[in-house]
C-alpha cells in the first residue's frame, strides 16, 4: 500500500464486516521518540482463537472468494520493514490491532489522505460510530461520529454535500495539527 | 478553519433537497473495496464519484463491497440505472469514473471499452 491510511481502511473494513457498533481509530506521532504509532480497535464479533494465532500468515483467511488473505499480512510487513512492530488482540467483545512505525525510517509510507479514508468508511451503509483520535506531539485532534450525528440531528451522514464538508473538515484539521503538512 | 456550527446550517439546505427528492427509484453505483481494491486506487475512485455528485448534482445511491474475486481488474465499478442491466467496469483511472457518470448514469450510454461485466437484471 502506498499510504499508511489505505493501510488503515482496509483494517477497519474488518471491523465493519464484524458487526461493529463501535470503531476507534488512533494515530500517534511523536517525532521526539521518532514513533507512528497506529491503534484500530473494535468491538465487533472477534476473531477465533484458532485463526488468530495465524492471521498474519496470507494462506489464512475467512473469506471464501479465494484462499488467500492479505490485509493484515501487509500492514504487519510494513510495520516490520521500519523497524517497527505489530500486535493484533482479539476475544468476542472485539479486536484491537496495533501497528507501530519508526517515524523517520525511509521505508515508512506517508500517512496519506486521512480525511479520505475516514470519508470512506462512513460511506459505508452500515451504522456504526467512527472515532479518530490524531496526536501529533503535543497536540491533538479528534473526529467523533457521534459529535456529528447530534450536530446533523437525523439528517443522514452519506449525503454528498455533507461528506465534502466533512472531508475538508478533517483536512483542515489534520494539517493545522501537522504543521501545514497534510500528508 | 471550519467549525462544527456550520455543519447545521448546511444541515438545513440538504434537507429540503433531500425532501425534494424522495421516493425516486434511483441510479446505484457500487465500488470494490476490499484490499486488491484499495491497494489498485479504490478509493480515489470513490472519492471521485463523490465528487462528480456533488458538481453535477445528482442523486445516486453509492455502495462499497468487498473482494468479489476479479482482484486483477480492480478498481471494479458497477453501475445500475433503475430497470436495466448491472454493467461491471474495470481497470478504472478517475478520469474513466468522470467518463463514465457522464455517459452512463446522466446520458444512459454505457461506456463499452471499458466494461468487464454484464449482469442481466
Amino acid at each position: 500500500m502506498k499510504e499508511l491510511a489505505l493501510h488503515i481502511l482496509d483494517i477497519a473494513e474488518n471491523s465493519i464486516k464484524a458487526d461493529a457498533d463501535n470503531l476507534y481509530i488512533k494515530v500517534l506521532e511523536d517525532t521526539n521518540k521518532n514513533i507512528l504509532s497506529i491503534k484500530i480497535k473494535d468491538d465487533g464479533n472477534g476473531i477465533k482463537k484458532d485463526i488468530l494465532e495465524n492471521i498474519t500468515d496470507p494462506f489464512v483467511t475467512t473469506r471464501k472468494t479465494r484462499p488467500v488473505g492479505l490485509g493484515l499480512s501487509l500492514f504487519k510487513v510494513a510495520a516490520e520493514r521500519c523497524n517497527g512492530f505489530f500486535e493484533i488482540s482479539s476475544n468476542n467483545k472485539g479486536t484491537t490491532i496495533e501497528a507501530i512505525f519508526e517515524h523517520d525510517h525511509i521505508d515508512r509510507a506517508p500517512l496519506g489522505d486521512m480525511s479520505q479514508t475516514i470519508i470512506s468508511l462512513l460511506l459505508w451503509e452500515n451504522d456504526f460510530e467512527v472515532k479518530y483520535k490524531h496526536i501529533f506531539n503535543n497536540d491533538v485532534f479528534i473526529f467523533d461520529t457521534k459529535e456529528i450525528k447530534d450536530e446533523l440531528s437525523g439528517t443522514k451522514i452519506h449525503n454528498s454535500t455533507i461528506i465534502n464538508w466533512l472531508k475538508e473538515y478533517i483536512d483542515e484539521n489534520i494539517s493545522n495539527l501537522r504543521g501545514g503538512e497534510y500528508n | 478553519m471550519k467549525s462544527l456550527e456550520e455543519l447545521r446550517d448546511l444541515r438545513k439546505k440538504v434537507e429540503k433537497d433531500i425532501e425534494m427528492r424522495k421516493g425516486l427509484n434511483k441510479p446505484k453505483i457500487i465500488i470494490g473495496m476490499g484490499t486488491c481494491g484499495i491497494a489498485a486506487g479504490a478509493r480515489n475512485i470513490l472519492k471521485t464519484v463523490m465528487e462528480e455528485i456533488d458538481k453535477r448534482d445528482l442523486d445516486l445511491e453509492v455502495t462499497q463491497t468487498g473482494c468479489i474475486g476479479m482482484c486483477e481488474k480492480e478498481p471494479l465499478m458497477d453501475v445500475q440505472l433503475p430497470g436495466q442491466d448491472r454493467i461491471t467496469y474495470g481497470n478504472l483511472s478517475t478520469d474513466d469514473v468522470k467518463k463514465i457518470i457522464v455517459n452512463h448514469i446522466i446520458n444512459g450510454k454505457v461506456v463499452d471499452d471499458l466494461v468487464i461485466a454484464r449482469l442481466e437484471e
